[in-house]
C-alpha cells in the first residue's frame, strides 16, 4: 500500500515540474521572446512564402528602441488576432513618399507619421498589404522585432538588417 | 551551513515558482489595476467633493480572457494602449463595434467604425480623450476589460455594460 502513494506522489512531482516548464516557457513567450512561424507572399525576397521559422524579441519593442529598417511582428490592424511580419519604415513625425498602386501607375504619395504611430511595408510591395493601404499604425501594435532565422537550415542565421 | 543554503534554494525555487503562476494569473485570467483621472466619472473615481474621495482612487477587475477571440460587447470597459503614446493606458467605454456607424456628438458627421476597430468613449464626455479626437480604436491595442471595482470597500460592485442614455439613438 505504501509504494503506492510513494508511486503516485512521485508522479505528481513529475507533472508538476512539467507544468512549471511549460508556465516558463509560456512567460518567456509573452515577455522575452520567441520563434514564430512566418509565411505569405509580402516580404519576399526576404521571407519566403512556403514559410520560415524565425526569432522574435520582444524586449526591443517594449523599451522603444526599434529602428527603421528592423522586421517586426505587428497585430493587424484589421483582424486583431492575426500577427503579420512586416519591414518598420518610418516613426513618428518622419515623412515616407511611396508608390500609392505599384501595379497601375506611378504616382505618389507623401505623408508625415502621427504621434505615437510607425510606418510598415513588407519588403514585396507588389504584394503586400500594408500602411500603403490601412495607414500608419499605434506603435502599441507592435509585438516583436525578427532578428535571426532558424528555418530553412540553410539560410540559418542573422536577419538583422544593419550589417553589411 | 549546508541546511542553511539547502532552505535559500529552496526557497528560491518556491518563489520563482509562484512568480511564474502570479505572472500567468495576471497576463492570461485577469488583474487589478488602479483608475487615474476622471475621464468615466461617475462610473469610476467620481468626481465629489468630500475628503474621502479626494484621496482615494478607484481600483478595477481587468479580466483578460476577452483577449483570446477579442469579442466585445457595447458598453464594455476596456483599458487599451492609447494611439498616441504606447506607453499610456487609457480606459473607456465601447459605444461602437467594427460595421457599426457612429454620430460623432456636436457635429453632422456620422463615422463608420473600420474592421477591427472600435469607437470608445469616456462617461465623462467633458474630459475625455477618447474616439473624438483619436478616431477609431484597432482592437489590438486592447489590453483587458473591466468588470468590478475590487477598491475602495464601498464601492465595491459589478461594472455595468450599457451605454449611456445620451448616446442611444432615437429612431
Amino acid at each position: 500500500m505504501g509504494q503506492w502513494a510513494g508511486f503516485g506522489k512521485g508522479l505528481l512531482g513529475e507533472a508538476f515540474s512539467f507544468v512549471k516548464v511549460f508556465l516558463f516557457l509560456q512567460a518567456t513567450n509573452d515577455h522575452v521572446g520567441g520563434f514564430v512561424l512566418a509565411k505569405g507572399p509580402s516580404m519576399l525576397p526576404t521571407i519566403s512564402p512556403s514559410g520560415e521559422l524565425l526569432l522574435m524579441e520582444r524586449i526591443s519593442v517594449q523599451l522603444g528602441k526599434v529602428r527603421p529598417g528592423d522586421i517586426v511582428v505587428v497585430q493587424s490592424p484589421l483582424v486583431p488576432k492575426k500577427r503579420v511580419a512586416k519591414r518598420l519604415i518610418a516613426t513618428e513625425g518622419e515623412r515616407v513618399t511611396y508608390v500609392v498602386d505599384p501595379k497601375n501607375s506611378d504616382s505618389l504619395n507623401t505623408i508625415v507619421v502621427p504621434k505615437g504611430h510607425v510606418w510598415v511595408e513588407g519588403d514585396n510591395i507588389h504584394n503586400s498589404y500594408d500602411s500603403r493601404n490601412f495607414g500608419a499604425i499605434p506603435y502599441g501594435l507592435l509585438i516583436g522585432r525578427v532578428f535571426w532565422r532558424v528555418l530553412p537550415f540553410k539560410d540559418f542565421g542573422s536577419m538583422e538588417p544593419h550589417e553589411k | 551551513m549546508g541546511t542553511y543554503s539547502n532552505f535559500l534554494w529552496s526557497l528560491a525555487k518556491k518563489s520563482l515558482t509562484a512568480g511564474l503562476i502570479a505572472v500567468t494569473i495576471s497576463d492570461r485570467l485577469a488583474s487589478i489595476s488602479p483608475v487615474h483621472g476622471y475621464s468615466m466619472s461617475p462610473t469610476l473615481n467620481p468626481k465629489t467633493n468630500t475628503l474621502p474621495e479626494l484621496f482615494s482612487r478607484d481600483y478595477v477587475l481587468m479580466e483578460k480572457l476577452c483577449l483570446q477571440r477579442y469579442r466585445f460587447s457595447h458598453g464594455d470597459v476596456v483599458a487599451f494602449s492609447s494611439p498616441e503614446n504606447y506607453k499610456q493606458k487609457l480606459i473607456k467605454r465601447i459605444i461602437g463595434l467594427p460595421g457599426d456607424w457612429v454620430a460623432v456628438p456636436h457635429s453632422y458627421d456620422v463615422v463608420r467604425v473600420p474592421e477591427g476597430h472600435c469607437w470608445v468613449e469616456g462617461d465623462n464626455s467633458a474630459n475625455s480623450k477618447d474616439s473624438r479626437s483619436l478616431g477609431p480604436i484597432p482592437l489590438g491595442l486592447i489590453c483587458g476589460r473591466a468588470t468590478h471595482i475590487v477598491w475602495p470597500p464601498r464601492r465595491i460592485s459589478k461594472l455595468e455594460s450599457r451605454i449611456p442614455q445620451s448616446r442611444l439613438s432615437s429612431s
